[in-house]
């Protein structure tokens, strides 16, 4: 596998201040979003490339404001679009870091299509999926994440619609990397994207978050303070999937399924609970852990797949080195006077 | 003894070959023009291949053929009606009888007109047979069977001396046109060269046709054709499409800048797409988008990057790509977008030729969305309005549509081989790295043009976007009075490039009775017709707009003149209309054909002769 490592270290170590915008933050007072801009603004000087390589792409929505709020160079496009403007970005020019701030809507509704390919081709950049499971900005229309039977904007009676799970949505595109993290918990989100900036490819990360006008607590069963421990597990490589208040909650992998156990019950020990590789290249486990939904199961935060895979942009520069190394022709002239020419 | 044939001296010449899909018509083809031309002839040629892949056989739906015209004169059309048709089947000489001048030339296979094969092709009695080819040189030639013998020497399958039936006819067209061997049989060589039996096969089978055009007392008529006085230079036969591909990389190379195509197959745009895809070792880098949006969103990601984005497509592409083009504008990125129209609407026809897409290259985006359009006009002049409209697109900063055709793009010529340091330099605006001054829409006061700023580079960090911005600091605003500036500025900023763009060129004196104006691939049949008519004494001349937005500065006084003009169009009128929004004081005539046809010379001096005497 090549990886180019192709993003240049910043020479001096930057802080947060160094990527706060002179933009006025406009997002809704307790809007889910702004923690999402402090979870980045810590992680950006963290990851230790240079101020100029970073980019901000986005799309439409609220999530879409994103690129004003951060001092990197920022490109806010059209609807859906982000994923598709970005992978032309990249793959001009690998050695920058790229980001899209995308929402359940622009990436899964109007831009299905450049999200589910952009992971196939497992481009590397990093996607954050601001999910709040409903049009925010067009103020409060269903999404495609919305839950079935929601009664919105535009689904007075309730939708009728199956909504997608991302992770879902993300392993079937064949996706390497995918991470799930409520928005109130800014320590984990900012370690994940430290692993998402990490991972050669497309990286997407799952925000849960909350909007407070028109879903607000849309969350509120996987993420209430009160009640997350039992409600959420948090991944770790290597560790087993364990959670709850008193940790002795657990999850094992019983015939094709995976089952909540507790620890000290029916003979159930630490050695049984199923022991989390996020590495691993088979999606068959990270795809159930991702799958898992509350209340039958907790829902799984942290990354939960970071496939080791080759990139798309690594292929392509690959190919372009190789041809130059082996091809006659080295120039426009050369090819204008290759194949059958004749002088008059 | 032999009796000597008559030899006719043309000034030019039109030949077709026909036969089904699998027949190889279109090598076929190729290597007769590659002959004419090496024997100094100018050239243009077409393919007409149906649109299907395989089409069932021996049926006019599966009826393949390639056009070429060859002159001792400069030749600008693959020509009208043919001289010379060569017809491998009953369907293929059904389909096309109606394309063939009185008393032509047929060259037929005779060995495939079986009594299923007629009833196939819809005769209802063999033409061989019915007296309806009297009046033409028709040369039978029982190929099958000759080839059979021909080749009883060697040991050769069934199959493959079957699949040399080309070159036997290919070989009494050059004892027709009285051409030399050795290019074709070293072209032969060349091409099979590890594969020594079907070399063998195929030298000996071109070698029996030219024996049997010598022999055979059918022909009573040979041609000659002598070079064309062309300029002295390096030449190559050239179609539009992989003219276009190489325009492009040569502004690349200039520029400095990587090209980057994001494009999705579309006929008659893909051999763009493909042709791209070779030249990885020239650095492009050709990126196959999942969808028509994604094409142009990744290339304006890429030009936000600082790469000469590129799109190629042809009409209903450009549709799905009409909201990006509008970022692309408000952004200021420099974009190239390319247009292989077809005829439409929808669907249309995709492999048939038409002026589609002006309008909805000038116009089809929401809000006032101005940005440059330009069009090609012949197959090799695409390579020259590829380059230009890459520079353009770079030095001011803005998409730069460029209308291309399916015929243009299909069609080939003779390219003069330029050397890619003489064309004009090309001087992207790039900001320099960390100039304090830098603001994303600051402006040269001449071109009204901002500073290129692509992520990387220290001390530019900004933000660009869809939503409208301040002028200079390039700040989200709702501000009435900015957007009105912003709008104006747009504007003015496509208008300026009028200043850098050369001016019309009448064909013919620069006023008169008639003005013949005509845009894009129509050039070489317009120049034809009135040619022939300025030969002929006529007050006419011609004008040809390759630039239509920003138009050339002079266009008005071009236009005001003539008596009267006539505005030609494969289309129902898109750039007369748009002539008589920018100078309505102007009376206009318009000739319009939507068949999915180009222009026939003869129909256009009937129509230029019906005007000069009303």
């Amino acid at each position: 596998m090549i990886n180019y490592n192709k993003v240049e270290k910043s020479p001096v170590e930057l802080s947060k201040k160094d990527f706060v915008s002179d933009q006025m933050v406009k997002w809704c007072p307790g809007c889910g979003a702004h923690a999402i801009l402090a979870a980045v603004s810590n992680v950006f000087p963290k990851i230790g490339y240079k101020k100029e390589n970073f980019a901000m792409v986005s799309g439409i929505g609220c999530s879409s404001r994103f690129p004003y709020y951060v001092d990197t160079f920022g490109f806010h496009g059209i609807h859906g679009r982000a994923a598709a403007i970005a992978s032309g970005l990249k793959v001009a020019n690998p050695g920058l870091s790229v980001w899209v701030a995308t929402g359940d809507g622009d990436s899964m509704a109007i831009g299905g299509n450049h999200f589910i390919h952009v992971l196939r081709r497992n481009i590397d950049i990093n996607i954050l999926l601001f999910n709040n499971r409903i049009y925010g900005l067009t103020k409060g229309q269903f999404s495609p994440t919305t839950p079935m039977g929601s009664v919105t904007k535009t689904s007075p009676h309730g939708t009728i619609e199956h909504p997608f799970t991302v992770s879902g949505l993300v392993m079937g595109s064949q996706g390497t990397f995918f991470a799930r993290v409520p928005d109130n918990n800014v320590k984990l989100m900012t370690e994940v994207l430290y692993e998402a900036a990490k991972h050669n490819g497309t990286a997407v990360v799952e925000i849960l978050q909350n909007c407070i006008i028109f879903a607000d607590k849309v969350h509120d069963m996987v993420t209430n303070r009160e009640t997350k421990e039992d409600r959420q597990v948090i991944l770790r490589h290597g560790e087993p999937v364990i959670f709850g208040k008193d940790r002795n909650k657990g999850i094992i992998l019983k015939g094709t399924s995976l089952e909540v156990v507790e620890i000290g019950k029916n003979g159930i020990t630490e050695d049984d609970i199923l022991v989390h590789d996020m590495y691993s290249t088979n999606p068959g486990i990270q795809r159930m852990l991702g799958w898992m939904k509350a209340p039958d199961y907790p829902v799984a935060m942290g990354v939960i797949r970071a496939a080791p895979s080759e990139s798309y942009d690594d292929l392509a520069e690959r190919q372009i080195e190789t041809a130059k190394k082996t091809s006659d022709i080295q120039s426009v002239n050369d090819l204008l006077r290759s194949g059958e020419t004749w002088e008059i | 003894m032999v009796q000597k044939n008559a030899v006719r001296e043309l000034e030019d010449v039109v030949v077709k070959f026909v036969g089904d899909s699998g027949d190889g018509m279109q090598l076929t083809g190729t290597l007769f023009s590659d002959v004419a031309a090496l024997a100094g002839n100018d050239l243009a040629t077409f393919p007409d291949f149906p649109a299907e892949i395989r089409a069932p056989h021996n049926t006019i739906a599966g009826v393949s053929g390639f056009q070429m015209h060859m002159g001792k004169r400069k030749i600008y059309t693959p020509g009208d009606m043919c001289d010379v048709l060569v017809a491998m089947n009953p369907a293929s000489l059904k389909a096309n009888m109606k394309w063939v001048k009185p008393g032509a030339t047929l060259v037929i296979d005779t060995s495939t007109f079986d009594e299923k094969a007629i009833e196939k092709a819809g005769y209802t009695l063999s033409p061989l047979e019915d007296g309806s080819l009297d009046g033409y040189q028709v040369i039978k030639a029982p190929v099958t069977d000759l080839i059979k013998e021909a080749l009883s020497d060697l040991d050769i399958d069934k199959r493959l001396a079957e699949r040399t039936k080309n070159m036997f006819v290919l070989g009494i067209l050059f004892y027709l046109f009285e051409r030399d061997l050795e290019l074709p049989l070293n072209f032969i060589g060349n091409k099979f060269k590890d594969k020594k039996k079907v070399v063998e096969a195929n030298q000996t089978a071109l070698k029996a046709g030219y024996n049997f055009g010598e022999t055979t007392e059918t022909i009573r008529v040979t041609f000659r054709v002598d070079p064309a006085p062309l300029e002295k230079g390096l030449y190559r036969n050239i179609t539009g499409n992989v003219a276009t591909a190489w325009g492009l990389l040569a502004a690349a190379e200039r520029s400095g800048r990587t090209l980057f195509l994001g494009s999705y197959p579309i006929t008659p745009a893909t051999e763009i797409l493909m042709e791209l895809s070779k030249h990885k070792s020239l650095g492009a880098k050709v990126f196959q988008a999942e969808d028509e949006i994604a094409g142009i969103c990744s290339a304006i990601g890429a030009s936000f990057g600082g790469h000469m984005g590129v799109t190629t497509t042809s009409g209903p592409g450009l549709s799905l790509k009409s909201e990006a083009l509008g970022l692309a504008v408000i952004t200021e990125l420099p974009l190239v977008v390319v247009n292989v129209q077809r005829a439409g609407p929808s669907t249309g026809m995709p492999t048939k030729s038409e002026q589609s897409d002006l309008m909805q290259a000038l116009f089809g985006r929401n809000g006032e969305s101005p940005l440059m359009v330009m069009a090609a006009s012949s197959p090799a002049n695409c390579f020259y309005y590829a380059y230009l409209a890459s520079k353009y697109a770079m030095e001011h900063m803005c998409p730069v549509i460029l209308l291309t055709d399916g015929y243009l793009g299909f069609g080939s010529e003779l390219l003069r081989i330029p050397d890619v340091n003489d064309l004009p330099a090309i001087n992207p605006p790039m900001a320099d790295p960390n100039d304090p001054k830098y603001k994303p829409y600051s402006r040269d006061e001449k071109t009204l043009v901002r500073k290129w700023a692509a992520p990387g580079v220290e001390g530019l960090r900004h933000r660009v976007g869809g939503l409208e911005k301040t002028n200079i600091d390039g700040n989200v605003s709702t501000d009435p009075l900015n957007h009105q500036l912003m709008v104006n500025i747009r504007e003015e900023k496509i208008a300026r490039i009028a200043d850098y763009l050369p001016l019309l060129e009448v064909n013919g004196e620069p006023e008169g009775d008639l003005l013949v104006v005509g845009w894009g691939g129509t050039e070489g049949a317009l120049t034809s017709a009135v040619n022939r008519m300025q030969e002929e004494g006529k007050s006419i001349s011609h004008v040809q707009f390759n630039y239509i937005k920003p138009l050339p500065k002079n266009t008005r006084e071009v236009l005001s003149s003539f008596k009267k003009i006539v505005v030609c169009e494969l289309n129902n009128g898109q750039f007369v209309n748009y002539l008589r929004m920018m100078f309505p004081e102007i009376p206009y005539n318009q000739f319009n054909k939507v068949q999915g046809l180009p222009f026939h010379v003869q129909e256009l001096t009937d129509e230029f002769t019906k005007l000069l005497e009303e």
